[in-house]
């Protein structure tokens, strides 16, 4: 069993332990590499079937093409998808792209907090109705008590301290400092009523990693990913106006192994394209303390 | 392959692992002059130790290595080194840090000798099932290289790990400062011939042997996607060890039901004939029975797992709040969880002298200790000399895990004996040609075991005969067995000397065995019975599939504590009675509405 092998099966052990285990499951899905793989993963552990929502936070300022990209896997996947927003801060323009507040605020405004009141049940969820294929308002209202998320250790500080069931509190705030023991493939799934668990099941996988399963699986993503003959490509996908993309002359999934492992990118940070990890040391600590995944 | 490595403070873990990394070439292109350029900028010796510290900083600033893992290379394959905390406060780090380990090195100081964490770190590697170790003895530098030292370190640890049944891979005398026997042994240290660190990793051997042991599955869950259109029933799980294969006859435990494996599910891919350890995987049966996420599939032709509710265990405990006895906690293995008290403590090993005593009943934070557990349901395991991944157990109290441990010795209960007959009873099954739900459909109903009980003169038997009655005036296969029918026909020969505890509770496997007959004919039975209490109930459990029975309780509870599936208190107007349990069976599908 190679390297690629055992972090499959790791991970689709940890989506069918989080499924066996909370009634009100969700995974949020980023459109990104990552959580979309966590979303091919899925149908691996349940046999072409993803059987709980999907959870997207739409800033407004998201790059089209991932729309576009998600609506189109919803429909063909047959997912169940909810997409949620911070709707107050767009009709009041409390955004970084319209002046009003730096960029750790609008990431503040339109990720942590629209993330936080979507998962409660707070703010209204719209969800995927195949048979008119449009979003319509969903009716159910219930907070998730399990969130299935994309993140891996290896993508910055903060990261590489969760655990694969990380509990949050009634406020989504995350005891760094005391978090439960993680072994023998027994996690933290008993829960306190007004907590919930956030659930990382590819924390041990690298970019690397991420890329050579995308080929090897074949897994479709969004062409940002790619060079189109300017020399430049996203690296990681997030809102146009934070995000830019690399210099890079990879064309493909292929091209961009050889490139993570002997080519330029062998030693640079892969969120180096995001302004907000820059602004202030520790800003995403303080985020994800706060909800932010 | 992964390897922790543990020891007590400063006893040089981070010299070790920067030595490797430097003699191994595993460093990024720049780091090793990056660093000594640092500490001469500073005025500060260079330190192999920093390396580590310098791959940590990088991290955080969001480069991709990980803080408590760090990887290197040799020709033989690719070893991931975890950096365990040495600090008693991080045990709970050091734990779920060591549990991703197939093998450890253990570093102790020259100097200093045998310290706490020396042991302690030992002694949680031996539990958390990790036992090929190397015993690096470090800093030999400043002992000048005494062969008397080191010959006493081996010794006392030795006789250390004995005591906790480790045998120790072997024993490196080295210098991480130096790099003495890091990766070549130039013999600064004459008298050793042996191993270098090096040497010592190649010869760990990977758990690839896990497939070598006979096939264990926990049932994670069983899935029916019928709402996607998906007809499958597949039950889903891990593979702990051994393999599968299509057409293997397969067991599971704790409920003893057999079925076999009719094909191995995949998505998006060739279906496989064969399937081992350590896959997840979804297997579907050519026999459908109802099993639920806890059981343990095994197959019916290799080593049977044990099966009971009492076991002797080691186990460490995490929590904040001590482990005492006469508490409820919850117990979770594989896939399974049942309720846990503490039986009795055996001995207990005391976190700061490590020492053991066998007066203590209550384990503290940071203790280990031996002891025999209750569990409120039967379980399915191995000891850990047969097969320690089927042996691990986990602590829950509070919503938090709070300990974990592993099983030495599975011990009689009281239900061992009815267990065990019932095991055989439903290998050696002959199953009828007619299946379950055929019989069921011509029917009209699901057959069931009705158990009516509560205290003496309560109306029970009335009762009974009535919903006879009207079950079978409403076209029901129902049949009313008198408790007298069984004592002086099928419990002749023991009638009257149900003295001796065993008898008496095999009048009830009697009348559970009478039961499972009648319920595989489709038939609905009634029992009545004086004041059942829980241990009979869970006697007929193991003998009836528990999905099938169900318990009404008649008039005054009174102080009994057994959980009924309905509980009648004024049983004095005998229809409304007869009504209320009827609405119950309708309730349970065992009779189907009349507009189904």
């Amino acid at each position: 069993m190679d390297h690629l092998d055992r972090l499959e099966n790791i991970s689709i052990h940890i989506i069918r332990e989080a499924y066996a285990n909370f009634k009100n499951l969700c995974m949020l899905w980023s459109i990104g590499k990552d959580s979309t793989v966590l979303l091919w993963l899925t149908r691996k552990a349940f046999f072409g079937h993803v059987p709980f929502p999907l959870v997207h936070i739409d800033t407004a300022y998201k790059i089209p093409e991932m729309i576009q990209y998600r609506d189109r896997l919803a429909h063909e996947w047959n997912l169940m998808m909810i997409v949620g927003q911070n709707e107050e801060a767009l009709e009041q323009k409390l955004t970084f792209p319209d002046g009003a507040i730096d960029r750790i605020a609008c990431c503040r405004n339109l990720k942590t907090r629209a993330l936080i009141n979507t998962l409660n049940g707070k703010w209204k969820r719209l969800r995927y109705n195949h048979r008119i294929n449009a979003y319509e308002v969903d009716r159910n209202t219930e907070p998730y008590t399990g969130v299935i998320v994309g993140a891996r250790a290896d993508e910055e500080g903060s990261r590489s301290k969760e655990r694969y069931f990380s509990p949050r509190d009634t406020y989504s705030e995350w005891d760094v400092g005391d978090q439960p023991p993680e072994f023998w493939n027994q996690f933290k799934t008993d829960f306190a009523p007004g907590t919930h668990l956030r659930i990382h099941p590819l924390l041990d996988w690298t970019e690397l990693n991420v890329w050579e399963y995308i080929e090897r699986e074949n897994i479709p993503t969004v062409s940002l990913y790619y060079n189109h003959g300017d020399g430049k490509r996203y690296r990681s996908l997030g809102c146009w106006p934070c995000t830019n993309p690399i210099d890079s002359k990879s064309k493909n999934v292929r091209e961009i192994i050889e490139e993570l492992k002997s080519g330029n990118l062998k030693n640079i940070a892969e969120r180096s394209g995001r302004a907000q990890d820059r602004d202030d040391g520790g800003g995403l600590e303080t985020l994800r303390r706060e909800g932010y995944m | 392959m992964n390897i922790v490595i543990v020891g007590h403070v400063d006893h040089g873990k981070s010299t070790v692992i920067g030595r490797l990394l430097v003699d191994t070439n595993s460093l990024p292109d720049g780091k090793l002059e990056q660093v000594r350029e640092n500490c001469e900028r500073n005025f500060r010796p260079f330190e192999y130790a920093f390396l580590i510290d310098a791959l940590k900083d990088e991290q955080s600033q969001g480069i991709t290595i990980d803080s408590a893992r760090v990887f290197f290379k040799t020709a033989k394959r690719d070893y991931i080194i975890i950096d365990a905390p040495g600090h008693i406060e991080f045990l709970k780090n050091m734990i779920t840090g060591a549990s991703h380990a197939e093998a450890a090195l253990l570093v102790i100081d020259a100097n200093e000798g045998v310290r706490e964490n020396s042991r302690r770190h030992g002694y949680m590697l031996s539990m958390l099932g990790i036992n090929q170790i190397t015993v690096l003895v470090n800093k030999m530098d400043l002992v000048d290289y005494s062969r008397e030292v080191y010959e006493i370190i081996v010794s006392e640890y030795t006789a250390f790990l004995e005591q906790i049944n480790v045998k120790p891979a072997c024993f490196v005398p080295i210098s991480g400062t130096l790099g003495v026997n890091i990766t070549e042994n130039h013999k600064t240290i004459p008298w050793y011939n042996g191993k270098t660190v090096l040497d010592a990793l190649a010869d760990f051997h990977s758990m690839s042997d896990i497939e070598d042991k006979p096939f264990r599955m926990p049932v994670q869950d069983v899935y029916k996607f019928t709402r996607f259109g998906d007809s499958r029933r597949i039950v889903a799980g891990t593979i702990l060890t051994g393999s599968v294969s299509v057409g293997d006859e397969l067991l599971f435990f704790p409920s003893g039901k057999k079925s076999r494996v009719k094909s191995i599910e995949v998505f998006n891919a060739q279906q496989p004939s064969t399937i081992a350890a350590p896959c997840t995987t979804g297997l579907t049966l050519s026999e459908q029975i109802y099993i639920t996420r806890g059981e343990l599939a095994v197959k019916a032709s290799e080593k049977k797992p044990c099966i009971t509710s009492r076991i002797k265990t080691s186990l460490f405990w995490l929590g904040r709040k001590p482990m005492t006895p006469h508490r409820d906690y919850y117990l979770r293995i594989g896939t399974d969880r049942t309720q846990v008290s503490i039986e009795k403590t055996l001995r207990v090993l005391n976190a700061d002298t490590l020492q053991w005593t066998d007066t203590k009943e209550t384990i503290e934070r940071h203790e280990v200790a031996e002891c025999i557990l209750q569990l409120s349901n039967p379980i399915a395991f191995d000891t850990a000399e047969n097969n320690p991944m089927t042996s691990r157990f986990v602590i829950i109290d509070n919503f938090e895990i709070s300990g974990g441990g592993i099983i030495h010795q599975d011990l009689n209960d009281s239900g061992s004996w009815v267990r065990n007959g019932v095991y055989t009873r439903n290998y050696k099954w002959e199953k009828s040609g007619i299946p379950g739900d055929h019989r069921a459909e011509r029917l009209g109903q699901n057959a069931a075991m009705i158990i009516i009980t509560g205290k003496k003169d309560s109306g029970k038997k009335t009762i009974a005969r009535a919903l006879e009655n009207r079950l079978f005036d409403d076209g029901k296969v129902i049949y009313f067995l008198g408790i007298g029918n069984v004592l002086y026909g099928v419990d002749a020969d023991i009638k009257g000397r149900s003295i001796h505890e065993n008898e008496n509770i095999e009048h009830i496997r009697r009348l559970a065995e009478i039961a499972h007959i009648m319920i595989d004919a489709g038939i609905i039975l009634l029992v009545t019975a004086i004041d059942l209490q829980q241990s009979d109930i869970d006697i007929i459990k193991t003998i009836v599939d528990p999905q099938k029975i169900e318990t009404i309780w008649i008039g005054d509870r009174g102080t009994s504590g057994l959980t009924c599936d309905l509980y009648i208190k004024n049983p004095k107007n005998i229809e409304e009675s007869v009504s209320i349990i009827k609405d119950l069976l309708q309730e349970k599908s065992i009779i189907f509405k009349p507009d189904r």
